[in-house]
């Protein structure tokens, strides 16, 4: 058997049941990470119409292993997950979950996350790598924005990218968070605006840049036949796909072509049967404005250099042909770190039709992409509200 | 003198060849015996054909600038350096890319391009550590 029939038997195997926040998300100096992880898997168990007790399959990414997890809840799971490759940790996980799920490895999965990332209340003390310390450290690199600005100022280099279709990314999703009451940036927001805001690192202004935020988020798996009996319609997991290239940001072949991005995509849209320009609702993890450009280029959604495009007002916008991150994303929703899991729960509710303001009308396929690192690995799923063909 | 960057921590065994050469004003790169791909960072193992046969050549220290950022405020608690700063991405000759500063420019992106070429110039610290750092070159 070939290992793609492998991964078409995993299609609609499993379904999400159950997602939500922790109870509240945003500057949260009040809560501790354990506590923004167990409101969240609480929640979204609820969510489910599952008790705590029924789960047996912890995943999670982080400072909290899954067996911390599973004691503070007080279950002693079957499987456990611990996969961490960054922020898209949580995307890998739901298909690792699947596949879980579909053995019978488990039958109730959670994949969980909580961050105190702006508060750091019950947070280990970061520490540095010997690569990062030993290569990069001694020239003033540090944080996210150090990285990431190398991948977007070759981009502009090459294909002649602008500052100001980067800003639109920001504007793009404002518009969004406007309609989000969970998100902490609802005010307007314009391209001058961005242009205007503080200079952090070039090419990269504070608005170009996600939030800073603590919260948690849980989703809640089961097997396609159990998903039936769940609180809420099912969405169906269709294709799941992963990929890891780099981690130094000095190691990516193409700075301006994420090759764990077309990996995981390709996997995911091949196990699910779709092509790139099947859906209808779309969450790309939003660290820095240039990053779900460059997700839509290794996706197939959009030609190299064109990924900008796809945000202009008419297309990712509300009433636009091809919605965005309409949960406001990292830049104006919430971001405390490893944001991963926040894209499946409003992928998740759209296709649940729970959205309120914001809900695309008509949503059945969404494309959920997440990156670790810079662009250094991937995760990729398909979610729909049909099985489909 | 006080230092106003973190020294490179820690140093690791592999490396060592590296940090010693630039002490000596010569900035050494990995080669693999066995199919001759030149890279960065140092590793055990040759990344192209996993062949363990690393060897050490002198770079010419030329390059050009692959990418680049410009610093307004610190990132790592260590780091003393007035902002604005040039936080450079250099592709060498020989092949491999690092991470480093453009020095002996000015810090502003009208006159900074990818591509321009570049040199090393060696930054002492300390008796132990100097860094490659590089320059616009002709």
């Amino acid at each position: 058997m070939s290992a793609a029939a492998d991964l078409r038997a995993l299609r609609n195997a499993a379904c999400i049941v159950g997602v939500d926040e922790s109870d509240e998300i945003g500057n949260l100096p009040h809560k501790s990470q354990l506590t923004l992880h167990l409101e969240a898997v609480a929640n979204a168990v609820r969510d489910a119409g599952l008790r705590i007790s029924d789960v047996d399959g912890i995943f999670t990414a982080g400072q909290h292993s899954p067996a911390l997890l599973g004691e503070a809840l007080g279950i002693t799971p079957r499987y456990v997950d611990g996969t961490s490759v960054g922020g898209c940790s949580f995307i890998i996980e739901v298909g690792h979950a699947v596949a879980a799920l579909h053995h019978g490895l488990c039958d109730v999965a959670v994949v969980s996350h909580g961050e105190s990332g702006r508060s750091g209340v019950g947070v280990s003390p970061r520490r540095d790598t010997s690569l990062t310390g030993q290569y990069e450290a001694p020239f003033g690199f540090g944080g996210a924005p150090t990285f990431f600005g190398m991948l977007t100022t070759r981009h502009m280099h090459v294909y002649g990218t602008t500052l100001e279709q980067w800003a639109q990314v920001a504007v793009s999703t404002r518009r969004w968070a406007m309609l989000n009451p969970k998100a902490l940036r609802r005010e307007p927001l314009t391209v001058a605006d961005v242009l205007a805001s503080r200079p952090v690192v070039y090419p990269f202004n504070v608005l170009n840049i996600c939030l800073v935020t603590d919260a948690g988020g849980a989703v809640v798996l089961t097997r396609a036949d159990r998903a039936r009996d769940c609180a809420k319609p099912p969405v169906y997991v269709r294709g799941v796909g992963e990929g890891t290239e780099h981690v130094m940001v000095t190691q990516m072949r193409d700075l301006t072509f994420s090759e764990a991005t077309r990996l995981a995509g390709g996997k995911a849209f091949r196990m699910a049967g779709v092509g790139p320009h099947d859906f209808d609702h779309v969450m790309l993890y939003d660290a820095f404005t240039s990053g779900p450009p460059l997700m839509l280029e290794a996706l197939g959604l959009a030609g190299r250099g064109e990924g900008v495009h796809c945000f202009a007002e008419g297309r990712s916008t509300p009433g636009g042909s091809l919605p965005i991150n309409t949960n406001g994303g990292g830049l104006s929703y919430t971001h405390s770190g490893m944001y991963g899991i926040f894209p499946i729960i409003e992928a998740t509710r759209q296709l649940r039709g729970e959205c309120g303001a914001r809900q695309v009308p008509g949503v059945r396929l969404s494309l959920v992409n997440g990156m670790g690192g810079m662009l250094s690995a991937a995760g990729t799923l398909v979610l729909s509200n049909e099985v489909g063909s | 003198m006080e230092l106003d960057r973190p020294l490179p921590n820690p140093i690791t065994p592999e490396a060592r060849p590296f940090w010693d050469g630039l002490r000596e004003h010569r900035l050494m790169l990995p080669r693999c015996g066995a199919c001759g791909h030149v890279f960065f960072y140092p590793r055990v193992l040759c990344p192209r054909c996993h062949a363990r046969d690393v060897g050490w050549i002198q770079a010419s220290g030329r390059g050009t600038l692959h990418a680049f950022e410009i610093g307004y405020q610190a990132f790592n608690r260590a780091w003393k350096v007035t902002p604005p700063w040039v936080l450079a991405m250099v592709e060498l000759a020989e092949g491999p890319r690092l991470l480093s500063n453009l020095v002996n420019v000015e810090p502003d992106p009208k006159a900074i391009r990818c591509d321009m070429p570049v040199r090393v110039v060696f930054h002492r610290l300390t008796d132990e550590i100097t860094l490659p750092l590089f320059e616009p070159a002709p």
